[in-house]
């Protein structure tokens, strides 16, 4: 092969490795049929941190200690020993709830289980699964070397490792469905919804909870509303109060390719500390590289074919310049 | 009789007792992350999850070990036979770059005791880029030991395996081009699963594996320049600038596309105002695109080009450049979100010090043990 035709040969690879990228980009993943979630409502959140007492409890997990604040847990935010927790929003003054100016509100943080996870698409050894049928992501430390992947893939850094132990782990929210726990698998709600006081963490289908939101997103601010408590399929109570004004902003119906754990707020997100989000998800933008390139090695194996035929001559070439 | 010789000498010079010394205290920061874990030697945390042992000692360092991959394709694919000579001494250099990033990336698994885990083909995630780079990395070092192993066995006299070695060389030289190209182009993929974590300026979504490497090919170029002119200058041999001149025309190239590249990338995605926003990243980018550029003003005059000092002086550029790109991509610009920051303990350092000191030390030893570096004179 000519220098001219390998030269020839590459380029036409890659202008159809380019070509191939815009035919047979992967589109957003669909959520699960059967998926679950919650949806939070942060205008229903008092702050009472029951929800991350009980996950501590379900999880065997011990509270976190911020200072000399030994009454209760004291977590800031996620890490190896939280896998759920309450952060407050502060504004000027701090005395109007859920108004963004001079205000304050409360925001939960644990894992989204994202219709598209990031986690799941970067993981080499298939450590992150997404449940078919539930859309539940859960971690499998028996085929996970540690290379911590999913963190940096995870847009609201929820897999946290235990970094302070020399044989530690990833550590996140199963939505209550690890084993052992397995409570979605028993008929039963998880914990964090079922611990909390306000109806503001609900549990149940992604799809019942999607309605929900857009119904909230309709309500008439100062008319009354009955909230469900606990999961919405069957709630265990009601819990009424005056509807707040919403932010018309369902927070994973569409970001990222969505979540099965959505958020609704009268403060907006980014205020939050959501991350800044578009529609597609970047996994699905990494696999479509990776797949346009790799797929079924055929590009590889051709250039590999092309490199060991030039090689050979080239090599050759050299020998018989060396016995001259 | 072999074109390559030994260089001889004394092994525990000045440098090298320099060197072993901050490789002992690298050691002993190595045995605490072994004994204690991640947490009590890193800064390591939740949103910083990846910090110098992943940025520096894999995607920076195996980058700076792509000399042999570079005169591959030269000598091999384009034909350029009288570059053989520094073949040699940069498959050495790679092979031991790339072994130490593979050390690397293992002090850094968190789950070390079951890193095979990567290698059973059960648990692949074909969707996963850092599959593709575990495993092509693994195979390449492989590869690049088969390479160099002519050395190792010139040296004890073992013919017949030479022999039977020498019959299959060219399709290791094959795969030892195939797979660099495959998995330094994948470190760059690494970054667009990381969404908007990644500055806008360097999230560049399906240019990530061109930029990274074209950027891999000028740091492969750069470092065997700067191999050769540091060896013509430390161990007082003839200067190869001549010889290395003639490479500018792929350096030259390499270069233009780079910048090429990014600039379009960025005017198609309408980010060209953030280059002069007057912040960080905006400083760092023009840094990076002047470190790029510099060279390039160098290569393109031949005058220039002929000095060695001017040429040392643009492969170090070079070898910045990609370097810099490397580290305002994965960390220095790299924003996980509020509460989070992150800047190395003097252990994680040492630990990389440490790790680049031994990779000196094994260079030196081996090339005055082995027959690496090619003779000055023929004997003929």
């Amino acid at each position: 092969m000519k220098r001219r035709d390998f030269l020839k040969a590459t380029l036409g690879g890659t202008a159809a490795t380019l070509c191939a990228t815009s035919v047979e980009a992967r589109p957003n993943l669909e959520p699960a049929p059967q998926a679950v979630g919650m949806l939070f409502d942060s205008t229903l959140c008092v702050g009472c941190k029951a929800c991350v007492s009980k996950c501590k409890e379900v999880n065997d997990m011990p509270p976190v200690i911020d200072g000399d604040k030994t009454t209760w847990d004291s977590a800031r935010d996620l890490s190896d020993q939280t896998l759920n927790v309450i952060k407050v929003y502060r504004d000027g003054n701090a005395t109007t709830k859920d108004s963004e100016v001079d205000g304050y509100c409360f925001e939960k943080r644990s894992c989204m289980h994202c219709v598209d996870p990031g986690c799941v698409s970067v993981c080499p050894c298939t450590a992150m699964r997404q449940d078919k049928v539930t859309g539940i992501v859960t971690h499998h430390p028996d085929v996970c070397i540690g290379c911590r992947n999913c963190m940096v893939g995870c847009p609201y850094n929820v897999p946290q490792f235990e970094y302070n132990k020399l044989f530690g782990q990833i550590r996140k929210c199963e939505l209550c469905n690890q084993p052992g726990v397995e409570r979605i698998n028993k008929g039963q709600m998880t914990g964090c919804a079922e611990a909390c006081p306000t109806g503001s963490t609900l549990f149940g289908p992604r799809e019942a909870l999607l309605e929900e939101a857009r119904r909230r997103m309709q309500l008439k601010p100062g008319e009354l509303y009955r909230y469900p408590m606990g999961d919405i399929t069957r709630p265990y109570n009601y819990h009424e109060k005056i509807v707040p004004t919403y932010k018309q902003h369902i927070w994973g119906e569409k970001e990222a390719g969505g979540t099965s754990v959505m958020h609704i707020s009268s403060v907006s997100f980014d205020k939050l500390g959501m991350p800044p989000l578009e529609e597609r998800s970047a996994a699905s933008i990494a696999e479509s590289v990776q797949h346009s390139v790799y797929s079924f090695m055929a590009l590889p194996a051709l250039a590999l074919a092309g490199l060991t035929y030039t090689v050979r001559k080239n090599t050759r070439d050299h020998d018989e310049g060396d016995d001259q | 009789m072999s074109a390559h010789q030994a260089l001889g000498g004394r092994i525990f010079t000045k440098p090298f007792l320099v060197l072993l010394l901050i490789f002992v205290v690298g050691l002993v920061f190595m045995v605490e992350r072994f004994s204690s874990g991640m947490g009590a030697v890193s800064n390591l945390n939740g949103g910083f999850a990846w910090g110098i042992w992943v940025v520096f000692d894999v995607v920076v360092g195996t980058a700076f070990a792509c000399g042999g991959y570079a005169l591959a394709f030269m000598v091999y694919v384009f034909n350029k036979g009288q570059y053989h000579p520094l073949v040699r001494p940069a498959v050495l250099a790679s092979l031991l770059g790339y072994a130490l990033g593979g050390f690397g990336a293992f002090f850094d698994m968190g789950r070390f005791w079951q890193f095979y885990e990567i290698f059973i083909p059960g648990n692949w995630n074909f969707n996963s880029v850092m599959l593709e780079v575990g495993l092509c990395v693994a195979v390449y070092i492989i590869i690049l030991a088969l390479e160099f192993a002519p050395a190792v066995l010139e040296k004890f006299g073992m013919h017949g395996l030479l022999k039977s070695l020498n019959k299959v060389l060219f399709f290791l030289i094959a795969l030892g081009v195939l797979l660099p190209t495959m998995h330094q182009s994948s470190l760059g993929s690494l970054l667009i699963a990381m969404g908007h974590k990644v500055h806008p300026l360097w999230q560049v979504d399906h240019m990530q594996p061109v930029l990274a490497l074209i950027s891999a090919l000028i740091m492969g170029f750069s470092i065997v320049i700067f191999e050769a002119s540091t060896s013509a200058v430390g161990f007082s041999r003839k200067s190869e600038a001549s010889l290395l001149a003639k490479m500018r025309q792929v350096i030259i190239g390499l270069l233009s596309t780079f910048l090429i590249v990014r600039l379009l990338v960025l005017l198609v995605q309408g980010k060209l105002g953030l280059i002069f926003a007057a912040d960080f990243a905006s400083l760092m980018i023009l840094l990076e695109t002047a470190l790029f550029a510099i060279p390039l003003v160098i290569l393109l005059s031949p005058e220039r080009s002929s000095r060695g000092s001017q040429l040392l002086i643009a492969a170090m550029c070079m070898l910045m450049a990609g370097s810099l790109y490397r580290f305002d991509a994965f960390l220095l610009t790299f924003n996980p979100g509020p509460g989070y920051s992150y800047f190395p303990s003097a252990a994680e350092i040492m630990i990389t010090l440490g790790v680049v000191a031994f990779e000196i030390m094994a260079y030196l030893i081996l090339v005055k043990t082995l027959p690496v570096l090619h003779r000055e004179e023929r004997a003929l």
